[in-house]
């Protein structure tokens, strides 16, 4: 496999390490889970000497090419700078971590989280197709949910993770639309081919759209005007968290987005205005909300939207220099900003606050971290000779060389030298408030330099930020050239990473930045008095309040929707399918088809009147429990002469035997049901109904009607040819059934055994109030089993037996066939348990009914089992014929064999569920063993 | 014959579903028992009428679809089935419950749970 796989899979494989490793000692564990991040880090470095001479790596796995759908990574020169940054700053954090974490956390599973982000973030940036950068992209907003949520015991941690969460998947969304809108115009969702059709994507009509719903993606990642709001409350996240996701690289990743796509989406009127002045604004506001914050990491987490309004701004001017100078200052702010971050942990963890009113003074107890802090808050500031003087130099050089706002083109300046102020007096703020200022005021803790190796990363970023500063070229340019390169997907125009251009413009806007800033600084209270007039609006509460708005709307909908009652479905669930069935109806031009119909003759007629007037009664009637009963079996007799008039003669068999079953099933259980329906439909909810059913038995008539009246295209000439040569029968029906489709028998004896035993579950321990007397308070019968009956019944008996034999055997060529025969069996017996009561039958039918279902089912699987032994698929039957003296030719088929199968379940399950119901009325009631 | 047929059909599926929106379970059972004999002859007639052609081989000229058959044949068994399992439902909803409602409670007790249901969760 291609190596370049590796790079996002080893860290996906490192996520179990910590989890594996966290038993051992915290260094042990950190030193593992360090392991497989520095060994993908050292793949990446090995290959930076090629892409260095522009070239580029990609490696693709197809999953479903037809659809575009592959695994597909590629190394550049800007997929190179942020892995870089990922897995440098990764590593750092990871020692890091080591240190702040406590006792009680579990580092295992932070570190899972952590090496997870970073699996995802490396391949947001290494993913070579827009879908999979989609899906890694979610997976880094869930990874920083989990990570800001770590602390899960704080409520604070759990709401920003949901805030954060919310904001960035929402954006993921329209980030998704945006990238299958992309693709759809481009013909491919391979990343090169996207780059190399710019001029195609902004001459489409889509275009607006695809810009607004990429963007939208990137500001709420990036926490970008007006979205910015989740990024302060993610710093309830352990300070590692803030220090690698919130500050370097995860926020990032709506810049990459903006640089990655820069070639294609970039380079409109459109793209300008919205990139710009979004940028500008959020550079303000972000410089101006920190220089308030009391809180160290609110500080910096405003900065940070501030620097990325900046990086914004320069990315939406238009020139190619610009783009340089953004991708330029992602790498100086990350450093500066992790560094910073990283301070910030340290002085919370060794003084226990983080609140600038009383951290004062702290230059004495930890000079050393003091030191770090303040060369890293300086390159915040941009003061010359530290990296972040470099990139804000070309960024003041861009403003002034643009012209996307035209005569007004020259407010950006001035607006980008005010963001310098601001971020000169926060810089300040930092350094001042915490390392002066007098004396610390009520700390928890006193404070101390921290453990040794807590200082290193911070250290080595403090050291990157100097020898940017000072040796640009020599440190950055090959990588700054190359990003630069790949970002822009073209050649790169000259620029100059000297230290010292001579005396120019940026340089005196510098100097106003820094004089301003100081001066700002120097009178912060009245600008303090200032802000206090306005009326403090927390985005956490407005948020939740937003949040809260919508779930209690839900409710109420679902309120409506969702009320507990089976009616109110039904109700929805038919007025649904009358809308569904009647659109395609009106669509049809003539009910009738050019199927010639079959003259009526008087029999039918009557018979269609007794089905509809024992129909019509049945409803009329329907709250006289008993008499619906008696009017119910009326339709389903008419319904058996149906299925004989119209050639069904298996279908009215077995029509009539299921009657008699059905309707002793509805008495048994009317004894135990109330024998009558009160009253309580309104007449408002009954036109209702009726409406309903008139509607929808009209659409079923219709359909019925109009199906009946057009020509039959059928498969069944296929099994009429097939029955006798193939199946060895010449009752087609049962031999589909058994032969034909008998995988589909199989099942459906699987589904009766089933329902029986769910229904022998439900009938177990069931307390039901059993009735001494009818409804009007006449007691039952003593006589529950008159002599006539049983004498009859007993004596009816071997004849039924030899009736259900007969219509099995012949099944096969003659209507008949196991489920019938099972039918006939079952009403048989039934009929011994009605005349003698189940007392009596106890003691004679030593029949386990469970045993039965399970024999049946088995018999009937093993023989399509036996059809393996002969080379044949399952279920294919076999038949031949012998002679016999006496009896003469008869056949044997195996297809007798599974129905055999099919008889004995259906004897099964309708004596179970039957036999069960009656033995409720006596003593002998089924009761489940405990172990259930 | 075929009109006939279908109105037969019609009437059933409109007797079926107004019992299956009534709220009592027996009710309920009863017009799913007619809403299946709707959907048998349904069913059963997608293979169009015929007369005298029973689907046995050499008892007739013309023979009559035999799959709607075999399928309605099975429908009719699985049918009992779930009238069997709905009934008996019916019947431990009623040992558990006290009621026999669909809803698994008495309309007036839904009107209170509605009003209450406002102000708190569910």
């Amino acid at each position: 496999m291609n190596s370049l796989i590796w790079i996002p899979l080893l860290p996906l494989i490192g996520t179990l390490v910590p989890l594996f490793s966290a038993r051992y000692s915290r260094t042990a564990c950190a030193f593992l889970t360090a392991g497989l991040p520095a060994l993908a880090l050292f793949l990446i470095l090995s290959k930076a000497p090629e892409i260095f001479d522009g070239q580029a790596f990609h490696a693709a796995i197809p999953w479903i090419p037809s659809m575009g759908l592959e695994l597909a990574f590629r190394l550049d020169g800007l997929v190179l700078l942020f892995a870089l940054l990922i897995l440098g700053i990764g590593l750092l954090v990871i020692l890091y971590a080591r240190y702040y974490l406590s006792d009680q956390d579990s580092i295992g599973k932070f570190y899972s989280y952590l090496i997870f982000f970073m699996f995802a973030m490396l391949g947001v940036v290494m993913s070579d197709n827009l879908i999979q950068i989609w899906v890694f992209w979610e997976l880094t907003s869930i990874s920083s949910f989990l990570l800001i949520s770590f602390w899960g015991h704080k409520s604070d941690a759990r709401k920003g993770a949901r805030m954060a969460l919310a904001v960035t998947g929402a954006g993921g969304l329209a980030l998704l639309a945006g990238l299958l809108i992309l693709g759809q115009v481009v013909g491919s969702y391979s990343l090169q081919d996207v780059l190399d059709s710019g001029d195609l994507v902004r001459a489409s009509a889509s275009y607006p759209v695809i810009v607004v719903l990429v963007l939208l993606g990137a500001f709420t990642k990036s926490a970008q005007f007006p979205f910015h709001f989740w990024l302060p409350n993610a710093m309830a996240a352990p300070t590692p968290v803030s220090a690698y996701l919130h500050s370097a690289t995860m926020v990032k990743a709506g810049i990459f987005l903006m640089a990655r796509f820069y070639p294609t989406l970039a380079g409109t009127e459109l793209w300008f205005l919205i990139v710009s002045m979004t940028g500008l604004a959020t550079f303000l506001l972000g410089g101006y909300l920190a220089l308030f914050q009391h809180d160290l990491k609110g500080l910096l987490a405003n900065s940070t939207i501030s620097h990325l309004g900046l990086i914004t701004l320069l990315l939406g001017m238009g020139t190619d220099l610009a783009l340089v100078a953004a991708i330029f200052h992602i790498i100086n702010h990350a450093t500066f900003k992790a560094s910073l971050f990283m301070a910030a942990g340290i002085i919370d963890h060794e003084s226990g606050s983080r609140d600038m009113r009383q951290l004062n003074g702290l230059w004495k107890y930890m000079p050393y971290t003091a030191t770090l802090a303040m060369v890293a808050s300086s390159a915040m500031a941009g003061v010359p000779l530290l990296n972040g003087f470099l990139s804000k130099e070309m960024f003041f050089t861009e403003t002034l060389h643009q012209g996307s706002l035209g005569s007004l083109s020259w407010m950006v300046p001035v607006m980008a030298t005010l963001g310098g102020v601001l971020s000169v007096a926060y810089s300040t703020r930092f350094i001042h408030d915490v390392f002066f200022n007098g004396e610390p005021i009520n700390l928890p803790k006193t404070p101390h330099e921290p453990p040794r190796y807590m200082r290193v990363p911070v250290e080595i970023l403090v050291f990157l930020c100097l020898v940017v500063g000072m040796f640009p070229g020599f440190v950055v340019g090959d990588l700054l050239y190359a990003a630069s390169g790949a970002a822009l997907n073209d050649f790169v125009p000259y620029y100059s990473l000297a230290v010292w251009h001579g005396l120019n413009f940026p340089l005196l806007m510098s100097f106003i930045a820094l004089i301003g800033g100081l001066f700002l600084y120097y009178n912060r209270q009245h600008l303090f008095k200032f802000q206090a007039q306005f009326p403090a609006s927390d985005p956490k509460l407005v948020f939740e309040g937003i949040v809260q708005q919508i779930s209690r709307r839900a409710e109420q909908f679902m309120a409506i929707v969702d009320n507990a009652s089976l009616q109110r479905y039904i109700y929805f669930v038919l007025s649904l399918t009358i809308v569904m069935s009647a659109i395609p109806l009106l669509d049809l031009n003539t009910t009738a088809g050019r199927r010639p119909e079959i003259p009526v003759d008087a029999l039918s007629i009557t018979a269609a009147v007794l089905l509809t007037i024992s129909g019509l009664a049945t409803v009329l009637w329907h709250r006289k429990r008993m008499v619906a009963l008696i009017t119910l079996s009326v339709v389903g007799l008419v319904v058996t002469l149906a299925f004989a008039k119209f050639s069904a003669p298996d279908l009215a068999l077995t029509q009539l035997s299921v009657e008699v079953v059905t309707i002793i099933l509805l008495m048994l259980a009317l004894f135990f049901l109330p024998q009558k329906t009160p009253k309580e439909s309104s007449p408002r909810r009954i036109v209702r109904d009726l409406g309903i059913a008139a509607m929808l038995g009209g659409i079923v008539g219709t359909i019925s009607y109009a199906l009946m009246t057009r020509p039959l295209d059928t498969i069944s000439d296929f099994f009429l040819a097939n029955s006798k040569t193939g199946g060895g029968g010449t009752n087609v029906v049962n031999v589909i059934l058994v032969d034909f489709r008998g995988f589909d028998t199989l099942g459906e004896i699987t589904v009766l055994g089933i329902a029986a035993l769910g229904i022998y579950k439900l009938i177990a321990r069931m307390k039901l109030f059993m009735p001494s007397s009818d409804l009007n308070g006449r007691p039952w019968s003593t006589d529950s089993h008159p002599i006539l009956l049983a004498v009859i019944s007993q004596s009816l008996l071997p004849l039924a037996l030899l009736v259900s034999a007969y219509i099995f055997l012949r099944g096969h060529n003659l209507p008949g066939g196991g489920f019938i025969a099972g039918l006939i069996t079952s009403v048989a017996i039934i009929q011994q348990y009605v005349a003698h009561g189940v007392d009596w039958m106890k003691s004679r039918m030593k029949l386990d009914y469970q045993v039965m279902i399970g024999s049946g089912i088995t018999i009937s699987a093993l023989t399509g089992v036996g059809s393996w032994f002969f080379d044949r698929p399952f279920l294919t039957s076999w038949f031949d014929y012998f002679y016999l003296p006496a009896i003469g030719k008869f056949e044997l088929a195996s297809a007798m064999i599974f129905d055999l199968g099919v008889y004995l379940t259906v004897i099964g399950a309708t004596m179970l569920i039957l036999a069960n119901l009656g033995k409720l009325t006596t003593s002998e009631r089924p009761v489940l063993e405990e172990h259930d | 014959m075929e009109g006939l047929y279908a109105f037969c059909v019609g009437i059933l599926t409109a007797c079926g579903i107004f019992l299956t929106m009534r709220g009592r379970s027996f009710s309920v059972v009863v017009g799913l028992t007619l809403l299946s004999y709707a959907v048998n002859l349904f069913l059963f007639a997608s293979g169009r009428l015929k007369l005298d052609a029973a689907a046995v081989l050499g008892q007739s000229e013309n023979y009559s679809d035999p799959l709607p058959q075999a399928l309605v044949l099975t429908a009719i068994v699985i049918g009992f089935a779930m009238t069997a399992f709905a009934v008996i439902l019916a019947m431990r909803a009623r040992a558990d419950l006290g009621n026999d409602h669909v809803d698994g409670r008495l309309p007036s007790s839904i009107e209170t749970r509605k009003s209450g249901k406002q102000g708190g969760q569910r």
